[in-house]
């Protein structure tokens, strides 16, 4: 059994991958499809200006959360075998390179920025498309990815890429082990639990409610924290540290390093439009106020029970 | 050719909730448009099921009937879908935002290269005027959804891409019975012409499956605790007080999330849509998330020691104080006045 870190927890997984299979899975590529998305769970005042609309950019930017979970299973799978590699899939504006350095600091081995202004107001199925281009390009045995993302909550860009690679696809998983050349994955369905048994190459996109994905590994973000993409060392002055590393470059694709034709992209790629957006604003009800006197409620009950609201 | 196709779902053999609201939405739609609306069905022992479907306005049920479909799964049903949808060119395709639509519908429209819309929470007909090139689309669907959070609604159409397709989760639309007495046309689909065998490499090994233990949707008085309720302990007062006024149990996310509910109490953009006569709010602060799956309730009434809660300005009465100091009164005063 190969010692590769230090921490029970992976002794166990080692363990738990040898004791079922033999090693067919050794050498498989895994790219996780992964997207920096501004984060909307916690929109507060601030975030919002004076006219009603978002103000995008004071939310923090952030790993979308089921893909750092998607991350997690790729690792998880990397520890079990000889030879797995995980690459990290982004497509995205070039600060989005920060959440590839943060893939890298978990433990994926390299990453590719998808980056063009091509790409700029693509639905998911353009997205779908230049992705699946990069994916083929990338040649992987298994792409995982997070169910959706917290900016447009759709869930469609996963099954949309395997369709476009021809690939099936599993979605909703919790966990997945593999058994022999049969990828178990447990998935989480409204009521219940499925388990399902495929082959690969596969899809499969990744629930929050999968386990969490580990912390940085500091010796990690030694190494990683000066991989650049070409365009961020252009933009930084000298940065003699990352251009005398070429191991830790980080690859930056645009459209024409994954063939796409242009038509496909962005709006005239899109077959879905926006036609209107409205900011959402609370219609405020002439609301009766009440205390947690013994009057008020006492007759609040009354109110409410001579309205036949209740009784 | 050119109508309207609801995907239904089944639940234990009988077609899902959402997929009898899509058809009565759709119903709606479809007269509007001028075109027929169709159903399509897919799974094992399908005899009958048409029956089920036609009350609700379909004129045509297309029903798919095979061993292999017995249960969801992505590739035989996409390949029986996306086969009948070329055959019939639907100019808009509906499903349920369920975990088999939001797997099922990318697929589909991937396929169709059309546009696909999640989580509509309202579609309407209407007209759309291109200033660029001057043309104006008539007749096109308006598939409006929350985005960022909840905190804006957009509006998407897809102009020029068929069908034009949507998902709508459960509770979102109102079910309505058109016709007992309807009766449409059933065309049996030829499965064998769709299904191809790489369509059936991925196996089922498993599945568990729980009975639906709550239905907090057709509940006509609802008691809701929030985070603000601090613990699934708290959560017993909210109990007494549904079980005392013949109501149901709801939650909002964050108190599903910090277990003190389970997910099938969860209202909200991403649990349930509820409008009940009465929804009372303990301890909700009222994110948009949450108030848009309740604010069309009759009366709203809020819980909470927060005078700058969102949720206090959609109630119609705002009750200052602590849950466990008021809940306790509310029962003893209708306890007290009630017949």
């Amino acid at each position: 059994m190969k010692i590769i870190f230090s921490r029970f927890a992976v002794l166990f997984y080692c363990y738990i991958c040898h004791f079922k299979s033999e090693n067919e899975m050794n050498g498989i590529k895994i790219v996780v499809l992964a997207k920096q998305v501004p984060d909307t769970r916690n929109v507060g005042p601030d975030a919002m200006k004076a006219d009603g609309t978002v103000n995008r950019s004071v939310l923090p930017a952030i790993f979308n959360p089921e893909d750092l979970n998607a991350l997690e299973q790729a690792l998880r799978i990397k520890e079990c075998y000889e030879g797995v590699t995980v690459t990290l899939l982004t497509m995205g504006p070039v600060r989005a390179a920060e959440i590839i350095r943060e893939g890298l600091y978990r433990g994926a081995d390299d990453g590719v920025l998808l980056t063009d202004r091509a790409f700029a107001g693509s639905d998911t199925l353009a997205t779908s498309y230049a992705l699946a281009l990069a994916v083929r390009r990338l040649a992987p045995d298994l792409v995982l990815g997070g169910r959706q993302a917290i900016d447009g909550d759709t869930a469609q860009v996963g099954p949309q890429v395997a369709e476009k690679l021809g690939w099936p696809q599993v979605t909703y998983a919790e966990a997945m082990q593999f058994e022999g050349e049969k990828l178990i994955i447990r998935r989480r369905l409204e009521r219940g639990v499925e388990t399902i048994a495929a082959r690969l190459p596969l899809v499969v996109t990744v629930n929050g409610t999968a386990p969490a994905c580990r912390y940085r590994n500091a010796r990690l973000v030694m190494k990683y924290k000066y991989a650049r993409t070409d365009t961020e060392l252009q933009a930084e002055s000298s940065d003699y540290i990352a251009a005398s590393r070429p191991f830790i470059r980080i690859t930056e694709w645009g459209v024409d390093a994954i063939g796409a034709d242009p038509e496909h992209l962005g709006l005239s790629g899109s077959p879905t439009k926006v036609k209107e957006i409205e900011n959402v604003i609370l219609q405020a009800k002439e609301s009766k106020h009440l205390t947690s006197s013994n009057a008020d409620i006492e007759s609040l009950v009354r109110e409410l029970l001579e309205n036949h609201t209740i009784g | 050719m050119n109508n309207l196709f609801v995907f239904c779902e089944l639940d234990e053999g009988r077609p899902a909730e959402v997929s009898l609201e899509l058809l009565t939405r759709g119903r709606s739609l479809a007269n509007t448009l001028g075109c027929r609306l169709e159903a399509v069905v897919l799974g094992s022992g399908l005899e009958g099921i048409e029956n089920e479907l036609f009350p609700y306005g379909a004129d045509v049920v297309h029903v798919a009937d095979d061993p292999v479909l017995e249960h969801y799964r992505t590739m035989p049903y996409t390949s029986v879908i996306t086969g009948l949808f070329r055959q019939e060119q639907p100019q808009v395709a509906l499903m349920g935002a369920t975990s088999t639509g939001r797997d099922l519908g990318p697929r589909v429209s991937s396929a169709m290269h059309s546009g696909l819309t999640a989580d509509c929470t309202s579609l309407e007909i209407g007209d759309h005027y291109v200033k660029k090139t001057d043309t104006t689309y008539k007749n096109l669907l308006y598939q409006i959804r929350p985005a960022f959070g909840g905190n804006i609604i957009a509006t998407i159409i897809n102009p020029d891409h068929r069908p034009q397709m949507a998902t709508v989760r459960e509770g979102v639309m109102k079910r309505e019975i058109v016709n007992r007495n309807h009766r449409g046309e059933l065309k049996k689909i030829d499965v064998a012409a769709f299904i191809r065998p790489e369509d059936l490499v991925v196996e089922i090994i498993e599945r568990h499956m729980e009975a639906r233990k709550v239905d907090i949707k057709s509940a006509q008085i609802i008691v809701s605790g929030g985070y603000g309720m601090g613990s699934k302990e708290n959560f017993a007062l909210l109990y007494e007080l549904a079980s005392v006024l013949g109501g149901e149990v709801a939650a909002s996310r964050a108190a599903v999330d910090a277990g003190y509910a389970g997910h099938e109490r969860q209202v909200g953009q991403t649990g349930v849509t509820v409008r009940p006569k009465l929804y009372i709010a303990c301890g909700i602060s009222g994110q948009i998330q949450h108030t848009a799956g309740m604010n069309q309730s009759g009366k709203i009434i809020a819980i909470n020691n927060d005078p700058m809660a969102p949720i206090n300005s959609i109630a119609d009465y705002v009750i200052n104080g602590d849950v466990a100091d008021v809940i306790p009164k509310l029962i003893k005063y209708y306890k007290a006045n009630a017949r």
